[in-house]
């Protein structure tokens, strides 16, 4: 009876993984690329807390789970899209314009949500009909693994699909070729006549709308409402992956899989009554990613050398 | 002699707010020669070729290549017109082959990176100026040498006719110049046409006309066959410099720096400098010969306390002074002039007050009560700035906005100043042009008559030449042997350099 019970609590622990991962894998993977490109945008946990708020607002007024989910990628893009005009065009501070960004984001969506709630006449909104899961080849019920592998969120097969179109895309095109120099030596592109301005937008429209998404899954779902400053940190954990998989796809994926099975464990352990106190459990995650940031001491090497630089002509 | 005209200015203007760098020049580039751009730093070489390449914009005057008026707009219309430029400061992407590199940003449309047809493309060219290069190495993974061929192979990939060189051979040992003017012969021979700007004269007398800047104005254009080297200086400097400096026969006085055995590491941990033995003495200057990265850095960081001694010893007028700390060396009295004076020497963002106290910012002359005392700061600023002759709009100007002739002269006010008995120079002169060069010869010989022991090191074997009492040439860390400065020819020294024993016969190498 024991083995029975250790063994779904295994399986339901590994679905979860992969749940919590989608959001952190859609933000690392978009936020790569913005990296890449020689952006540090540290607006993330923001874009992506305004695309939870706009899929949220969005689905509960049309009703359509995929017209919220495409305003959550439009209000992803048009977030960074700060950073793009501040950054790019006007070589503002990017520490200073990304930390803008997250507090206008936590004010506006809280602000607007009291708003809503206070004109539907209470102090919350209603949940949400979320997306169901799917049945993947119709292999949904096999035993473990069908509940593991074969029934979760398409934005979840969506994010994992990503990693290699993104891998693709960096280090077999052109394209990718150019954003991989943007980060290392924009001046290189500059003199050969190319538009570094034109390809940093492009880069942040892109990671705008990867973690657009990520915020729309966690209201679309992860979960089915809106709550103010429920992103709780996830962008910051996608940041601290980059680092941890040193600006590449695949080890960024690897991250993401630790970082979402600390998460997924911590909640199991709530759930069976740990004797820990539940503080410490919440708080496992983050203290990972502190040991995961000092252990990454070297991780100089890896990144973009012109990361966080704004481009000037001397 | 080639006669077609390629390229002409006509009263080009470039100005950067209140400062006009090109004023009003013109000039012309003939098919199939190479012309040089003589001037010193700041006379506007390097402004005026990147409106050539389309990388700044004019903000009056015209240009004609073939006869047809052009105007570009950004580098891509220079591309357009055969136009491709070798910056000084490499624009290479150094986590990328080399031949990620070279095909970057030369893709028309699509979206594939066309790498197999690019190799291909590559060798033709490689194969026909006899360049070769590992088409698959990282760029870190190349020395500075290679990487100028890569920059070198960007513009030719791109089917440039008018090559623009800027400083091309700053970085490279003297058989790697002379090869690559080989190569640059071989492309004119081929119809390409060369710009090539510099400041040593040696090299400026192997193109076929010159024109001299200064201060952003043209002086003239000559032809190389019939001027003289010391002519094109008084054109560039406006005034005779004398190439040689004045050194007065003195006696050398007791040891100042003793240094025993030594042994450092690098960056990696691997040894770097391996069982040093030598000793300065008061009014003498040691020179070291070397092509750079055979351990002068990590000699010279060890003896002033910012890399560990691993082994060995240093004694400073008898005292033990080995691993002391550099703000103890400082204190002691040891001057040293760093090989890269942005990253090592200086703060880029601190201007000139700031930098000309780093280190010394404690002292009681510059500080009241634990503080800065910023008057006496702009006070010293101002003598150090009339005594060298720093050019610059104020003190309080940034050092990364100044010249490499003036950061320099920053650094020699500061380490001078601040000096005792010792100084130690790495590569003091590299990237000055004449006028600086000739300063900087004249400061440490006149240490020397002060006393001083003075460490040089340097690739340029006319600095050695110039100054040392006794050479010593190092290779791979450690010395080839010592010898008066009366004694070994230059010769003898480029052989040395390259790791041959003296009295041995070696056939050299010749392409």
């Amino acid at each position: 009876m024991s083995e029975l019970f250790e063994s779904t609590i295994v399986v339901a622990m590994l679905a979860a993984t992969l749940r919590i991962a989608t959001p952190l894998l859609l933000a690392a993977i978009g936020e790569l690329v913005v990296q890449r490109a020689g952006i540090w945008n540290l607006g993330i946990e923001g874009t992506m807390l305004m695309g939870a708020f706009v899929a949220y607002m969005v689905a509960i007024s049309s009703g359509s789970l995929w017209v919220a989910l495409f305003a959550a990628i439009l209000a992803g893009i048009l977030m960074n899209m700060i950073m793009a005009v501040c950054a790019v065009t006007f070589k503002l501070n990017q520490f200073v314009v990304g930390l803008g960004m997250n507090l206008f984001a936590a004010g506006t969506t809280l602000f607007l949500y009291r708003e809503a709630a206070i004109d539907a006449g209470g102090e919350t909104l209603p949940g949400l009909q979320t997306f169901d899961n799917l049945d993947l080849f119709g292999l949904a019920d096999l035993p473990y693994l069908g509940r593991i592998l074969f029934s979760q969120q398409f934005l979840t097969y969506f994010a994992f699909l990503m990693v290699p179109l993104v891998w693709f895309f960096l280090y077999r095109t052109r394209f990718g070729l150019e954003i991989r120099s943007l980060g290392e030596n924009p001046k290189a592109l500059d003199t050969k006549g190319l538009s570094v301005s034109g390809r940093q937008y492009a880069a942040l429209a892109f990671g705008g709308a990867m973690t657009g998404l990520a915020g729309a899954f966690l209201v679309l779902a992860l979960t089915d409402r809106f709550v103010p400053g429920m992103t709780g940190g996830r962008g910051w954990l996608a940041f601290v992956i980059i680092i941890a998989g040193r600006w590449r796809p695949w080890p960024i994926m690897l991250a993401v899989f630790v970082f979402a099975a600390l998460e997924a464990f911590q909640l199991q352990a709530q759930g069976i009554g740990v004797k820990v106190p539940y503080q410490l459990l919440l708080a496992l995650p983050y203290i990972v990613a502190i040991v995961a940031m000092m252990a990454a001491k070297n991780s100089k090497v890896a990144q973009p050398e012109r990361l966080g630089i704004p481009y000037n002509r001397e | 002699m080639p006669t077609t005209e390629h390229l002409r200015v006509e009263r080009l203007t470039k100005r950067f707010g209140e400062v006009t760098a090109v004023d009003s020049a013109s000039f012309d580039v003939r098919r199939g020669e190479v012309h040089c751009l003589l001037g010193e730093n700041g006379a506007g070489k390097s402004t005026l070729s990147e409106c050539l390449y389309g990388f700044y914009r004019p903000d009056s005057g015209r240009l004609f290549v073939d006869g047809h008026p052009v105007a570009f707009s950004s580098p891509r219309d220079a591309i357009a017109h055969g136009i491709g430029m070798v910056h000084q400061h490499f624009v290479l992407v150094t986590p990328l082959s080399v031949i990620e590199n070279v095909v970057l940003g030369t893709h028309k449309s699509g979206w594939s990176a066309n790498l197999t047809e690019a190799r291909q493309r590559l060798a033709e060219i490689c194969d026909r100026y006899g360049i070769q290069t590992d088409f698959n190495a990282k760029i870190w993974q190349l020395s500075v040498g290679e990487q100028q061929w890569v920059e070198i192979l960007k513009a030719l990939y791109i089917g440039a006719e008018l090559l623009i060189l800027d400083e091309p051979t700053a970085v490279l040992t003297p058989q790697e110049s002379e090869r690559l003017f080989r190569i640059i012969r071989r492309m004119t021979d081929d119809g390409l046409s060369v710009i090539l700007i510099s400041h040593k004269l040696n090299e400026v007398m192997q193109s076929d006309r010159v024109t001299v800047l200064r201060k952003g104005k043209i002086v003239g254009t000559v032809n190389t066959e019939e001027t003289t080297k010391s002519d094109l200086v008084k054109m560039m400097v406006g005034r005779s410099v004398s190439l040689k400096a004045e050194r007065r026969e003195l006696s050398a006085g007791k040891p100042v720096l003793e240094v025993k055995d030594l042994a450092v590491n690098n960056d990696r941990g691997l040894r770097a400098v391996n069982g040093l033995t030598f000793q300065i003495r008061a009014n003498e200057i040691l020179g070291i010969a070397g092509v750079a990265g055979n351990g002068q850095k990590e000699l010279f960081e060890a003896l002033v306390g910012a890399r560990k001694v691993e082994q060995g010893s240093v004694h400073l007028n008898g005292a033990n002074v080995t691993n002391l700390s550099p703000k103890s060396m400082i204190d002691i009295g040891i001057g040293y002039i760093p090989d890269d004076r942005y990253r090592a020497g200086l703060v880029g963002e601190f201007d000139i007050e700031e930098n000309l106290i780093l280190g010394l910012q404690e002292r009681a002359e510059f500080s009241r009560h634990k503080l800065l005392d910023v008057k006496r700061m702009a006070k010293f600023a101002q003598e150090a700035i009339n005594q060298f002759g720093i050019v610059t709009p104020s003190s309080k100007a940034r050092a990364n906005t100044l010249s490499g002739g003036n950061a320099q002269k920053i650094i020699l006010a500061r380490e001078l100043w601040s000096s005792k008995s010792c100084l130690l120079a790495n590569q003091p002169t590299r990237g000055l042009d004449v006028g600086v060069i000739e300063y900087v010869h004249k400061m440490l010989l006149e240490k020397r008559s002060d006393g001083f022991a003075v460490l040089l090191a340097s690739e340029e074997l006319d600095d050695i030449l110039a100054l040392s009492d006794r050479i010593a040439v190092i290779v791979k860390g450690e010395f080839m042997g010592i010898f008066d400065a009366g004694s070994v020819s230059l010769a003898d020294l480029g052989l040395l350099m390259a790791g041959q024993k003296l009295g041995t016969s070696v056939a050299l190498e010749v392409e």
